[in-house]
């Protein structure tokens, strides 16, 4: 970054700010763990997968399930694989080393080059997971007890951690990290985006259905607001269907792709019928 | 120099910390500010700041800070008088804070080799100083400057609302964080992750759950040795009862209720939830419609309900006087009751000590008579992130405040 050619500028299909751009440069500069937060869909996963391929950097991606545990990440003992094996006998089972197998930060660690590690909406396990991860992320290695080894990273790998805020992340964590928060993109942002994935798109189609988009979006009370994806689902669907952009400011077809959910589309149609909103309001 | 920044933001509430800061001391020694106060002003903050709902504060404490700098540009020799003395001025550092700080100060010069940093730093200075002086604008003026050149858009200079063309501090002055405070917004979502904290996990019960990987686990290292272990099962034991205020004077805090509620019925994770509503006071009956139509009498959530349940009441606890202290004081008139509101609120005190109240209006105008009554009844909370999370502190806790006599 200092060096104004080098560093991240973005990729082919993936749009980035400069501020966006520059923390990543700082990031990997400074060795820390990149926190990215924001809506859905505002390219929180993408981001990292396009760290990787303008840097031409393997990708190694750890999801994060409500059930993933830190330690999951470093190695897996198969110890039902050893108990299966030494019920058959037709194994040496005497070495342990072919049952422990490395998890996603252990394969990051003992790659032979840099990687970009996409730990994924980190958010979804317990409150606990990222303070367990603290030690390994902070001293780049750690210790396998049945083999009494030390792994230890090669090369630091390039974090990238996603949130989508499900839950608070610990301060102990934050702390070690550099933390962005990608704003929704703007009308012009967006735009952009849009062209990235239809480059041909027709000016007045996009125009009119990113009107339609964000009015869309601004409606209250939304249980879940339609994001970039469910933009893109809907322009392609406005384009295969060959929608005219007329069509669109005056109705809104294929309204399904952008509001997925029952009592959301319900809400937005009595919206729209300028009949009042919620029951509540009713009654004092 | 930059010092004091770190108690401007303090004062506006960023809990900002000295790894933290020295974190970001060191991105500066690098030299990834270019010198532009657009990327001071990124670049602290994303080293500063490590949530969404305080970057207002942020950008309020950049505003005070910076706001006066004119150009876009910083006297880098300033910053390089602050990073070769940073004791240079700290008394406002309590003690603690001061020995904290020199301990971590001391670290830092251990892990780095300061003559180095600062030779690199005065190279920069050296480099940055001669293309100024060569003429060519390019101190934060994004598009037209070489750092600007490196964005891979050449059109894009605006994007994503993050404009790179404005000065950091007019940036900083649009306050586009304003929504995300904690203090002042509650979404639903926001508000599902503050409910989530309820939650008091307990092992029940007789061990009666196989927990198989632990079996699994046992048995293999056991060499095949059939090793069973049981646990409890546990789960969330948290039981809820809302009871909600519907009254007129609401009516403006209808979004900010709904969102509660709505957040508050999505969530699977309570062991029991239930809502009731009632219209300014609770008397001897409580409606299970927001319509009051649907009568429960309130002595029924206490034959029913343990005093385990935790009791959340929502409402302004704004009201005539005669309707909390008077009999037949209840708002509507074909409705009589011979024990004034007050009574009942106490009651249902005593019989959930696990309760608080939740006002939607702001902490200044808790003057009025009944809300002072009432919050000497209930520990009282404003209905914002904030007030939410201290709620459910006060929930969960063992200790409960006395009932008012
Ligand atoms: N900056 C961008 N440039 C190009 N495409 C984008 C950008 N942001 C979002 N998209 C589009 O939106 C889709 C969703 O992005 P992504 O999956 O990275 O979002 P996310 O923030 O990880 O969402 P979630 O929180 O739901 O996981 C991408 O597949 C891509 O098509
Ligand atoms: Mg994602």
């Amino acid at each position: 970054m200092v060096d104004t050619g080098k560093g991240y500028r973005g990729s082919e299909y993936y749009i980035a700010s400069k501020p966006l751009m520059e923390i990543v440069n700082v990031a990997i500069a400074l060795g820390k763990p990149l926190v990215i937060k924001g809506e859905p869909g505002t390219g929180k996963t993408l981001l990292a997968h396009s760290i990787a391929e303008a840097l031409n950097k393997k990708l190694i991606i750890w999801n994060i399930k409500s059930t993933t545990k830190a330690k999951d990440g470093l190695y897996v003992y198969d110890t039902v694989q050893r108990l299966n094996d030494a019920r058959f006998k037709d194994k040496d089972i005497s070495d342990i080393r072919q049952y422990i197998k490395l998890g996603k930060l252990g394969q990051a660690f003992k790659s032979d080059e840099q990687v970009v590690l996409l730990i994924d909406e980190i958010d979804k396990a317990d409150v606990e997971f990222p303070n367990d991860l603290l030690n390994e992320l902070d001293e780049m290695s750690f210790h396998i007890p049945e083999l009494d080894e030390e792994v230890t990273a090669r090369h630091r790998p390039i974090v990238v951690i996603t949130s989508n805020s499900e839950k608070e992340l610990p301060d102990a964590f934050l702390r070690r990290c550099i933390f962005y928060y990608i704003e929704f993109p703007d009308e012009e942002m967006m735009e952009r985006i849009v062209r990235v994935h239809y480059p041909d798109i027709e000016n007045k189609l996009l125009r009119e259905a990113l009107k339609r988009f964000y009015w869309i979006r601004e409606v209250d009370g939304l249980r879940k607001k339609p994001s970039t994806s469910e933009l893109l689902d809907w322009i392609k669907a406005l384009m295969l269907g060959g929608i005219s952009p007329d069509k669109i400011s005056s109705e809104i077809p294929f309204l399904g792709t952008l509001l997925k959910n029952e009592q959301d589309t319900g809400r937005f149609v009595r919206l729209s019928n300028a009949q009042g909103g919620f029951g509540f309001k009713k009654r004092f | 120099m930059f010092t004091d920044f770190f108690f401007v933001l303090k004062k506006k509430g960023v809990p900002v910390t000295i790894t933290e800061w020295l974190s970001f001391m060191e991105a500066l020694y690098k030299g990834y500010f270019q010198s532009s106060l657009n990327h001071l002003y990124y670049i602290g903050r994303a080293f500063l700041v490590k949530s969404e709902a305080y970057y207002d504060m942020y950008d309020l404490a950049f505003q005070e800070y910076f706001g006066s700098i004119e150009t876009s540009s910083l006297e880098l020799d300033k910053v390089m008088e602050w990073l070769e003395n940073p004791l240079h001025r700290l008394p406002k550092l309590t003690p603690e804070e001061l020995a904290e700080f020199q301990k971590q100060l001391e670290e830092f010069r251990k892990q780095h080799d300061m003559e180095e940093l600062m030779r690199q730093f005065r190279e920069r200075l050296k480099e940055q100083k001669e293309r100024h002086d060569g003429g060519s604008k390019w101190i934060g003026t994004g598009g037209t400057s070489p750092f600007g050149a490196y964005g891979y858009h050449p059109g894009g200079i605006r994007v994503g609302g993050e404009s790179w063309m404005q000065s950091a501090a007019k940036v900083a002055g649009e306050r586009r964080f304003r929504n995300y405070r904690n203090d002042i917004i509650l979404d639903v979502r926001q508000t599902k992750m503050a409910l989530k904290r309820l939650r008091e996990l307990k092992r029940e019960g007789a061990q009666e759950e196989l927990d198989i990987d632990e079996t699994i686990d046992k048995t293999a290292k056991e060499g095949g040795e059939i090793e069973l272990v049981f646990n409890r099962s546990r789960e969330n034991t948290v039981r809820i009862i809302l009871l909600m205020d519907t009254g007129g004077s609401m009516l403006p805090y209808t979004e900010l209720c709904e969102r509660l509620f709505s957040a508050a019925t999505q969530m699977e994770h309570f062991k029991e939830f239930k809502y009731y509503f009632f219209h300014n006071c609770i008397y001897q009956d409580v409606y299970e419609d927001m319509a009051n139509y649907k009568r429960v009498p309130t002595e029924k959530l206490f034959s029913n309900f343990h005093k385990g349940y935790k009791v959340i009441l929502v409402g302004d606890a704004r009201m005539a006087y005669s309707e909390l202290f008077d009999v037949n004081g209840c708002i509507d008139y074909f409705y009589t009751n011979d024990k004034p509101g007050i009574e009942w609120l106490m009651r249902i005190r005593q019989h959930f000590p696990h309760s608080v109240w939740l006002n939607p209006t702001h902490r200044n105008f808790w003057g009025h008579y009944t809300v002072d009554t009432i919050s000497k009844i209930f520990p009282m909370f404003e209905l914002t992130i904030d007030g939410l999370k201290d709620a459910i502190k006060a929930l969960t806790s063992r200790t409960r405040q006395p009932v008012l006599n």
